[in-house]
């Protein structure tokens, strides 16, 4: 099985300057805001979980060509179309011409700020002892991970140390794939430059990430 | 360094003057479609995005975390909380939810200078700082926040001391990182509100630094 993520871009080079922006300059299009909208409430549906989307996204062929936003709609299509709930001939009609599947919920207005306030937390509670205490020292896996994952290519087969642990959290690798939440314990492993980049540069820098257990191995 | 073919992408601002109106047009159609769609459907209810919308332009942003970092720098036992449980101190202030379930506050002192990025997309604490900006989301900062930050932090016109150490936090699972910067000197005087009035969005990434009294009164 193939899976090619067009997202993980950390380390790269080429990508040119940053460009500023004022506060308050959420959005540059009329568009922006609704898709926006759109996007949180077909999530607030349960048609899919913050994992698939996540997947959706990173997956899109042309995503370094897209905007953010372009990047959300062209994802929420995607994630649609593979459930039934609208057809590419609809988006093109600007009309319904089908009964979609039910799902798990609507959004209403009523709720909105309810379910903003709630949130999805990802906590889960503790089954399984931690295999890594703070200050032990750990490698990140390096071999290809054909699905979704929150382990960055730049710090694979990394040595690090563990910084924190944040208890039991619902594992992304798994819930992106349908495969259920699978809680693992979940750490801040932090890195010297110089670990992960080798150059004089990075001397006095320190990079950290949250790491969850299946991506570390203990390295004496 | 530039490649204006990568450049017009990572701009949402820059993309419809690259493309003339027709492109702008477009996403508008497409934006338009679906809402329609998936109204008649009976997936979206159009009152919930205007409250959606509404939410995100008049009433999360980043004020909200300056009032929580004006607090933690006049309320010793407030800066304690933060550090031991950020989530539930946040919440006291009324800050909670999503894209900010689990709180962790990151303090900047002389020694160290914290900043934050998602490389793999755009993971940012929204109930404390809104939505995040586009150059936050592009690639030129998720790529090079991790390997040079001293130079991405120069090109916002941050200079740190050369022996300040500075940590990266790659915001890879659902921990959102707010950084707490170091007050001003020549603000003892001043109240919570002076002082949320110093605090910038980009001084809680770790792009920027508070404001002195001076700069705020320009």
């Amino acid at each position: 099985m193939s899976y090619s993520s067009h997202a993980d871009l950390g380390g790269q080079a080429g990508h040119g300057p940053i460009v500023a922006e004022a506060e308050g300059d959420s959005f540059h299009a009329p568009w922006e805001p609704r898709a926006l909208a759109l996007t949180l409430a077909m999530g607030a549906t349960g048609a899919w979980n913050l994992d698939m989307g996540r997947s959706a996204r990173e997956t899109l062929p042309d995503y370094a060509q897209l905007s953010y936003f372009e990047i959300w709609i062209a994802a929420l299509q995607k994630l649609m179309q593979e459930r039934g709930i609208v057809q590419p001939e609809e988006i093109a009609a600007a009309h319904a011409l089908s009964k979609g599947p039910v799902l798990p919920r609507v959004l209403a207005a009523g709720d909105v700020a309810g379910v903003l306030a709630r949130g999805a937390p990802t906590h889960r509670p503790t089954t399984a002892p931690a295999a890594f205490a703070v200050g032990d020292v750990v490698r990140t896996r390096s071999a290809p991970m054909p699905h979704h994952t929150r382990l960055p290519g730049y710090l694979r087969g990394k040595r690090g140390v563990i910084e924190r642990a944040h208890g039991m959290h619902v594992f992304a690798d798994a819930h992106a794939q349908g495969l259920g939440e699978q809680p693992q314990w979940l750490y801040t492993v932090v890195f010297d430059g110089a670990e992960l980049w080798g150059e004089p540069a990075s001397s006095g820098v320190k990079v950290s990430f949250d790491a969850w257990e299946p991506y570390l191995e203990a390295a004496p | 360094m530039t490649d204006p073919k990568r450049d017009h992408h990572d701009h949402g601002h820059e993309h419809a003057h690259d493309h003339g109106h027709s492109e702008l047009g477009e996403m508008d159609l497409r934006v338009r479609a679906l809402e329609s769609v998936l109204t008649q459907k009976g997936y979206v209810d159009p009152a919930a995005l205007d409250a959606l919308i509404d939410t995100y332009q008049t009433r999360i942003g980043p004020r909200n975390g300056a009032r929580v970092v004006a607090r933690a720098w006049t309320d010793a036992s407030f800066m304690a909380w933060l550090r031991s449980d950020a989530t539930a101190a946040i919440a006291s202030l009324g800050y909670s939810g999503r894209q900010g379930e689990h709180m962790q506050a990151v303090e900047n002192t002389p020694g160290t200078h914290n900043m934050v990025v998602c490389t793999l997309c755009s993971c940012y604490p929204w109930p404390v700082l809104g939505l995040p900006p586009t150059w936050y989301k592009s690639a030129p900062y998720r790529s090079r926040a991790v390997r040079d930050p001293r130079g991405v932090l120069a090109e916002f016109g941050v200079e740190l001391p050369q022996q300040t150490q500075v940590r990266v936090w790659d915001s890879t699972a659902e921990l959102r990182y707010l950084v707490i910067p170091q007050r001003p000197a020549g603000t003892e005087g001043l109240d919570e509100d002076a002082l949320a009035a110093l605090v910038t969005r980009d001084s809680m990434i770790g792009t920027g630094l508070a404001l002195a009294p001076a700069q705020a009164a320009r």
